[in-house]
């Protein structure tokens, strides 16, 4: 199952549906990295919000994607995490700490906006 | 009475299924919220160590009704097995450029974790989890 991107102005917004394979996270990097591009965009939300679980595959992922996509030159927020999986993350281990995270769509976008403005 | 299923785990899709379908036991058996999500990212680790390591196994995953409730999940193959258990217990111990959280991880998930592996005969993972009870609820 392909990752849907919208561009929202300056933005754009990656909505994972569900628990991706790591083909279609690779994909996922490789179309980010190419709109990115195109688009010139300065910043990218990844919506997490549909995945059951963020295990430490999932999480070096989203890390390789967001290290990607800085180096050319935007910066990613992670989205949605459920409370669940937050636990199960913390349990284990894992963080995304290096990486932007808000609530939803509505906070990551936010946070963008302000980035922007202060540089 | 216990259910056992028993679910192949070669290809990457395998570790999503499996994973999956222990949600649905755990479910089964009454575990709820946060702790779904712990089975569910157990099983998710130890299938991956199956796929990246050994190239195929299997996962047995168990109802546990004989006193208190719980879920067992077994993970097994005939892969090359783990020279030092110990060592790959280890956080941030990897052969294969992950976050090498994934083993131990799985242990901080599960009440109960044991491994075996010898060189060359592969490795089992047994992993259980309890219903926790509740206070006031017997």
């Amino acid at each position: 199952m392909s990752v849907p991107i919208l561009k929202q102005g300056p933005f754009l917004i990656a909505t994972i549906q569900a628990a991706l394979s790591d083909a279609e996270l690779q994909a996922l990097q490789d179309e980010l990295s190419e709109r990115v591009g195109r688009h010139r965009t300065r910043g990218v939300v990844i919506d997490v919000g549909a995945m059951d679980v963020l295990d430490s595959f999932a999480t070096r992922s989203l890390r390789v994607i967001a290290d990607v996509l800085h180096l050319r030159g935007a910066e990613t927020v992670i989205v949605g995490v459920q409370p669940e999986v937050a636990f199960a993350m913390v349990r284990m281990g894992l963080n995304l700490q290096g990486l932007s995270t808000s609530l939803d769509l509505e906070g990551g976008l936010a946070l963008l906006s302000n980035g922007h403005r202060s540089s | 009475m216990t259910t056992t299923t028993t679910l192949s785990v070669r290809l990457e899709s395998d570790i999503l299924a499996a994973r999956q379908h222990g949600r649905e036991v755990a479910e089964r058996v009454g575990f709820t919220g946060s702790d779904l999500a712990l089975i569910a990212t157990a099983i998710s680790e130890v299938a991956r160590n199956i796929v990246v390591h050994a190239g195929g196994g299997a996962i047995m995953i168990s109802e546990l009704s004989d006193g208190r409730p719980g879920i067992e999940i077994v993970a097994r193959d005939d892969g090359p097995g783990i020279l030092d258990v110990e060592l790959a217990m280890q956080d941030g111990y990897s052969t294969v450029d992950s976050l090498g959280l994934g083993l131990p991880g799985a242990r901080r998930l599960m009440d109960e974790f044991t491994i075996e592996s010898q060189e060359g005969h592969g490795t089992t993972v047994v992993m259980r989890k309890w219903i926790r009870t509740q206070p006031g609820q017997g």
